[in-house]
């Protein structure tokens, strides 16, 4: 690791700190701001007057708005969200706890989407102008341009109601229990509940990569060192693997950012489809019963793992492409 | 690109209107020629039309609960009396994908629209100012790059109230980075072209060389991303309408899949419910990435030999 690479890397962490403080702020702003009696954000109406008086004490909501915001950044930043109407349990615990689900979906989707993405366009690619891709193609394109929630609506009809091999919901049956998370994810009963929503999550976000390492691969295919180990007579199969895929990769990686993007909007939509207790589904449920600080802590957290996957599909990159100088991104 | 500003020195009026007008005859002809894009443009035509002429097309009220003597009827099969079959309160399926057509479109074309003059505004005024105007807007870009989209879309329509126009206006404020970052490339590519900088030393004003010079050569792009765009907001309006944020006084695509998804049709097999709005809006979603193929062309045309 050179000084140039842990500048930008600390750069990259301030900028991360950056966007994450601008969203707080756009949260604060909409939810202090909003139209009607801001006491109505924070305070439960069921609670007692002295409850009240206690949480208005608590977020200092008697306080001028600059202040106000001070201490709302202080108690985002140590992790105090407030306590939720809705479970009447902190905003914190309820997060965190919903947290590796949906790391666990998102992150599971986003890497199995780009093995099978990639594979699949390098193949297509390979294979220009033969059946496989007349069909592959066109297939992929629709898959990319469905609803993730009708796919997901489609494979709950067929495979779990329809046919019976996969349950509808949930993470777990009833009664299950894990000693640990490696014990979770390795159960037979964890993975059948998570193959429907993980395929309906491939399935989006498959046609990214797959139309682009296509692309990328038919660039690479015309290249003189392709067509110079051609002339070497190397089998195919070496060619394919070794000299265009690798360096058809790099364009895929590029749009990784970009996948990930849009990879937390799905996942709160399919968590929603297949009651994936996740943080989407979470965010969802604590609009839709007015639960603002549950809302409020969601988003933050959904946003802040946004941000560090971010950070971390820059870091692959870097690392995937020793040309890209640490010091001019 | 000519230089369209030296020979109509006298007449600025007109070299503007020629710049954009030669700039959409070749989105025109990119358009008729390529087969897909003419293919998206027809989806796109077939679906405005069947918006348009909803209360012609459909048979029945869409929100009305059809009852015959004394029997609701719901849950119908598809048939020649109700094409698509009913829903489980008795409205007419067929119906509402009609309707459904509606508030897709809208959302479509009117984020679609915003989006794209939002985003090219900037790209253009970042890309010809440069220093710290430029350097602002593409923080501000890199900051909007970081929200999530659609958790923002939730949470803002929650507060908002539910409505189209409140789904438009976050797309607008979000979505307008992709656009402003492809369009600001160009510009800096354009802004050290000749016929730039002869407009310049001719003294146009910068307004007039964004407006007269550049705008019309950034067409191609702005619009490749806007088609995108319609997609993206159709996608959009129906996940925010399937979570249950949706403006419930109209029926839409995305309404539909959520009534049918809370009424156990998936439980009971009732696909005529649930999969056409669903090839509904992937039709027109489809249709977009068709057109900006078309567009991708007219920009790469190395593309072409493929």
């Amino acid at each position: 690791m050179t000084r140039a690479s842990s500048r930008w890397i600390a750069q990259r962490l301030a900028q991360m700190l950056l966007v994450l403080w601008v969203i707080a702020t756009i949260l604060f702003l909409i939810f202090r701001l909003m139209p009607g009696n801001p006491l109505v954000a924070y305070i439960d109406p069921n609670f007692t007057a002295e409850q009240q008086r206690a949480l208005v004490h608590e977020f200092g909501l008697a306080l001028p708005l600059w202040q106000q915001y001070l201490l709302y950044l202080k108690a985002s930043a140590t992790g105090h969200m407030g306590q939720s109407f809705f479970y009447h349990a902190p905003v914190a615990q309820l997060v965190w706890e919903t947290l590796p689900n949906t790391l666990i979906l998102t992150g599971g989707a986003v890497i199995v989407a780009y093995l099978l993405g990639t594979a699949a366009g390098a193949f297509f690619a390979w294979r220009r102008g033969a059946a496989a891709e007349g069909i592959g193609i066109p297939l992929a394109l629709a898959a990319r341009a469905a609803p993730e929630f009708w796919v997901g609506m489609i494979l709950l009809a067929v495979f779990s109601f329809s046919l019976r091999w996969f349950p509808s919901s949930g993470t777990a049956s009833p009664g299950v229990q894990y000693a640990s998370v490696w014990q979770q994810l390795t159960s037979p009963d964890f993975l059948r509940h998570l193959a429907l929503p993980l395929a309906t999550f491939v399935l989006y976000l498959q046609g990214l990569p797959l139309l682009l390492m296509r692309s990328s691969m038919l660039d690479v295919m015309e290249e003189e060192f392709v067509v110079m180990a051609r002339m070497k007579g190397l089998p195919e199969r070496r060619i394919l693997l070794r000299h265009a895929a690798r360096n058809a990769l790099l364009p895929v990686a590029t749009a990784f950012a970009l996948v990930i993007g849009y990879s937390l909007g799905g996942d709160v939509v399919i968590e929603n489809v297949f009651s994936w207790p996740g943080l989407g589904r979470l965010l969802v449920k604590a609009v839709a019963s007015k639960d603002y600080p549950l809302a409020q802590g969601a988003f933050l957290l959904i946003a802040a793992v946004a941000i560090l996957m971010n950070l971390l599909a820059d870091l692959a990159y870097a690392w995937l492409d020793p040309r890209v100088s640490y010091a001019k991104r | 690109m000519r230089s369209g500003s030296l020979e109509a020195l006298p007449r600025p009026r007109a070299a503007g209107a020629a710049a954009w007008r030669r700039a959409l005859g070749a989105l025109g002809s990119v358009l008729r020629h390529d087969p897909f894009a003419a293919a998206g443009i027809c989806i796109y035509a077939v679906f405005v039309l069947v918006a348009l002429l909803a209360p012609w097309i459909a048979p029945y009220d869409p929100q009305q609960t059809i009852v015959r003597g004394d029997d609701l009827m719901a849950s119908r099969p598809p048939g020649r009396e109700f094409l698509l079959g009913t829903t489980n309160v008795g409205r007419d399926i067929f119906s509402q994908l009609v309707y459904g057509a509606r508030p897709a479109l809208t959302v479509g074309f009117a984020a679609a629209f915003c989006v794209t003059l939002l985003g090219t505004v900037v790209g253009i005024v970042a890309g010809y100012s440069g220093g710290w105007i430029d350097a602002l807007l593409m923080r501000l870009a890199d900051v909007a790059f970081g929200i999530p989209f659609l958790p923002l879309v939730i949470v803002l329509v929650a507060f908002l109230g539910p409505s189209l126009w409140n789904i438009v206006l976050t797309m607008a404020l979000l979505l307008w980075k992709d656009t402003a970052r492809v369009v600001r490339a160009q510009v800096l590519v354009l802004r050290e072209r000749g016929f730039v900088e002869s407009a310049r030393v001719l003294g146009a004003s910068p307004v007039r060389v964004m407006l007269v010079h550049i705008a019309p050569n950034v067409l191609p792009v702005a619009l490749l991303y806007g088609s995108l765009a319609v997609g993206w907001a159709i996608l959009t309006e129906a996940s925010v309408s399937f979570l249950g944020f949706g403006d419930a006084t109209q029926i839409s695509w995305g309404f539909m899949l959520q009534d049918a998804y809370v009424s156990q049709a998936l439980s009971s097999g009732a696909y005529n419910w649930f999969v056409p709005p669903g090839i509904c809006i992937m039709l027109v979603v489809m249709a977009g990435y068709f057109i900006s193929r078309g567009y991708e062309e007219l920009l790469f045309p190395r593309l072409r030999r493929q």
